[in-house]
């Protein structure tokens, strides 16, 4: 509803915002390959280079900054790109997500301590667990929907949390501690000298994962989010996307048209909940110990909240969603204990200014203006400018 | 399981004390899923400000700590309106700031549910960080705990063989149902109620009959949350505690309870508070108390298994509601 007539200095803000994302959109997809693979090219290359103290000594003053990047930033940036192919996607409400994270933290706990495997075997088994675990969620209960999904699902997370809190093979409340590092690749080293000086990565052994550095965690971390953005885009542009935007807009038509809803929507948690094993398999490897209260339910709604926030259905807005809400209450630590009260009204000041997320897919801004946003409306729509002026044209 | 035959009675009354609860909660979740379809999830929060209320109340008298009789009935009455009226008064105002400038957009449910999770926080830290320390001359950092409130000695006013009925479950129980038997008849028989149940089943058809939409959303959200502050003022009379988060789990539980009643159905809420805090506390006696919360969750997913909708279905839309 840009309504720039209106003259309201909030409003043509925000009108003006609009615009400029659409443009930016527009030239984006009338842009030849050439020009889009230069960018993920430029893009990758700057993501290398983001460590760098130089750029840390700015965006967190108070932590350390490649740490920061590995998690929460990576790592809520891959778990929203997972729950974007839930939520974003297939449309299923999921307030369990962290379950799946959970599952991939314990998966490297328990075979790294107690079996010994090496990192790289566990992320396999771990994605495989998840997904499994997804299937398992999902079998018995993707015939529900909207609001009762949203609420089982949210139940399972619970369970899985406090299941874990209360067995005593992975510690119980203590958690697993002694998690192993992945193994290191090669104790090469980037150059100390003044190119890479100057770009602050010098001296840098990306492929060492040691308990000091958190770069090449970070590194580690980039890749897999490389790899799952490569892989869920695969997949948006598939049989199986279309299949899932169907469902997504009208699933009783989507049924009605062949599309097997109930096999797609297991594929969409199976999937999600693999991208989320991952980042779970990742973190643990980094963090050395985990407990049951690193995956509390708030993680979850923090996820959503990234998805939505930053346009859901909409990679490169759910990534920047995703970052904002990992960095924002970090960034704003000199608040102390203000900062999640701050994030708090963030998050409704966004929702109230831009319902449709910060960068909406197209198709989601046209649900938008129909009144629907593909998740449905809510009851009671209050008389607003377009229903006052559709009244007035029949008078 | 043996624990559970020889403390049959005992169970049964916490169950059904706590079941109370639930259902008094879970009928703010109900009202407004059933006019808006939004999960209200601050309203969590919302019951949260109820316990302070009352136990802010309690400290303006001095901190009472045994009362009885009449004095008794007074208090909880003074009480509860205390209660309900913060409760209330705080639903409305979060109706205004955080979901009406979206219902103005015709934004999604899905923003709207960000938005209650923002509020809820933002509403959870200002409590922690700031009301708290102020209204009870704490340090800072002690906003977070715990903060006692003991106004009624426990005793038992029931007991027939194993069976006892201490009295404060006895007034939740009841008082919970008292307060769901009013709302029934008032949303049942007033006009109010009626604009009400005419909003949850077609809100243009309502629109075009001359409801105001505003003021009945404005309604909705003042009475589940008043319903929440007399909840609240039960909480405290039975648990004797509050903090920053109390009201989280309490509030997933509620929402739990109104889906498995059947969300949208006011008589629904009642029996799913119930049935929920009964197999809670059965359950928590047959596998021990630390699984008391996978119970609960398990019984929602087995219900929804066999009945999508609910025990009693969806139905504020419905003569029933």
């Amino acid at each position: 509803m840009n309504d720039s007539s209106s003259g309201n200095p909030l409003t043509r803000v925000r009108g003006a915002y609009s615009s400029a994302t659409d443009s930016i959109r527009d030239r984006w997809s009338g842009a030849p390959s050439w020009v889009r693979w230069l960018v993920y090219a430029v893009l990758i290359v700057l993501a290398l280079f983001l460590p760098a103290d130089g750029i840390g000594s700015f965006m967190s003053p108070y932590t350390d900054w490649p740490t920061l990047l590995f998690f929460p930033i990576g790592g809520y940036i891959l778990l929203g790109i997972g729950l974007n192919v839930v939520v974003g996607q297939a449309g299923l409400l999921d307030l369990g997500y962290v379950a799946f994270f959970a599952i991939g933290g314990y998966a490297m706990a328990v075979f790294g301590v107690k079996f010994g495997w090496s990192f790289w075997e566990i992320l396999l088994v771990g994605i495989v667990l998840s997904a499994l675990s997804g299937i398992i969620l999902g079998a018995p209960t993707l015939r529900l929907r909207g609001d009762y999904l949203a609420i089982v699902t949210l139940g399972f997370g619970e369970i899985v949390r406090i299941t874990a809190n209360n067995t005593n093979y992975i510690g119980g409340p203590n958690g697993i501690g002694g998690i192993p590092h992945p193994p290191s690749f090669s104790e090469w080293t980037i150059p100390d000298n003044g190119l890479f000086d100057a770009l602050g990565i010098g001296g840098v052994q990306p492929f060492k994962y040691g308990a000091l550095d958190g770069k090449p965690y970070y590194y580690l971390m980039l890749l897999v989010i490389v790899l799952a953005i490569i892989f869920v885009k695969r997949l948006e542009n598939s049989r199986v996307g279309r299949a899932w935007a169907s469902i997504r807009e009208d699933e009783d038509a989507a049924e009605l048209m062949g599309v097997p809803t109930f096999k797609f929507k297991l594929a969409a948690f199976a999937i999600g909940a693999a991208i989320g094993g991952a980042t779970g398999v990742v973190y643990a490897s980094q963090a050395v110990s985990i407990i049951p209260t690193n995956f509390p339910f708030i993680l979850s709604a923090t996820i959503l909240a990234a998805v939505v926030l930053g346009g859901s259905g909409n990679l490169p807005g759910v990534i920047l969603g995703s970052f904002l809400v990992a960095w924002i209450p970090e960034r704003i630590r000199g608040l102390q204990e203000y900062r999640v009260l701050v994030f708090g009204a963030v998050l409704v000041l966004l929702m109230v200014f831009r319902p449709e997320g910060l960068l909406p897919s197209r198709r989601r801004k046209a649900e938008l203006a129909e009144g629907s946003g593909g998740m449905g409306s809510m009851g009671a729509e209050v008389a607003g400018p377009a229903t006052v002026a559709a009244g007035e044209v029949s008078e | 399981m043996n624990n559970l035959i020889s403390q049959f009675w005992p169970y049964t009354i916490d169950g059904l004390s706590l079941g109370a609860i639930y259902a008094l909660v879970a009928l703010g979740y109900t009202m407004v899923y059933g006019v808006l379809r939004l999960i209200n999830f601050a309203h969590s929060e919302i019951f949260m400000i109820g316990t302070f209320a009352v136990l802010g109340m309690l400290h303006l008298f001095g901190m009472p700590s045994n009362v009885g009789g009449f004095a008794l009935v007074g208090l909880l009455i003074v009480l509860a309106v205390a209660g309900g009226l913060a409760s209330g008064g705080s639903a409305v105002i979060l109706e205004y700031v955080a979901y009406r400038p979206l219902r103005r957009h015709g934004a999604s449910r899905l923003a709207a549910l960000i938005s209650a999770i923002g509020a809820s926080l933002f509403l959870q830290q200002l409590f922690a960080r700031i009301v708290v320390p102020w209204a009870f001359d704490l340090p800072k950092e002690k906003g977070a705990l715990p903060i006692q409130g003991h106004f009624v000695e426990k005793s038992d006013v029931i007991h027939i063989g194993s069976f006892e009925l201490s009295n404060d479950r006895l007034i939740v129980i009841v008082g919970a149902v008292l307060m769901m038997v009013l709302l029934d008849v008032f949303v049942n028989r007033t006009k109010l109620g009626r604009g009400i149940r005419a909003t949850a089943q077609d809100p243009e058809t309502a629109v075009l009959m001359g409801v105001n939409i505003d003021r009945i959303v404005t309604a909705t959200f003042a009475i589940g949350g008043a319903m929440a502050g007399v909840a609240a003022a039960l909480y405290m009379l039975r648990f004797e505690e509050t903090r920053f988060d109390v009201g989280f789990l309490l509030g997933i539980k509620a929402f739990t309870a109104a889906v498995l009643g059947g969300i949208g159905n006011l008589r629904g809420a009642l029996v799913g508070g119930i049935v929920l805090g009964l197999f809670e506390m059965y359950g928590s006696a047959i596998f021990g108390s630390e699984w008391q919360n996978v119970v609960a969750f398990s019984v929602l997913v087995l219900v929804l298994m066999f009945r999508p909708t609910g025990i009693l279905g969806e139905s504020l839309q419905q003569a029933r509601a």
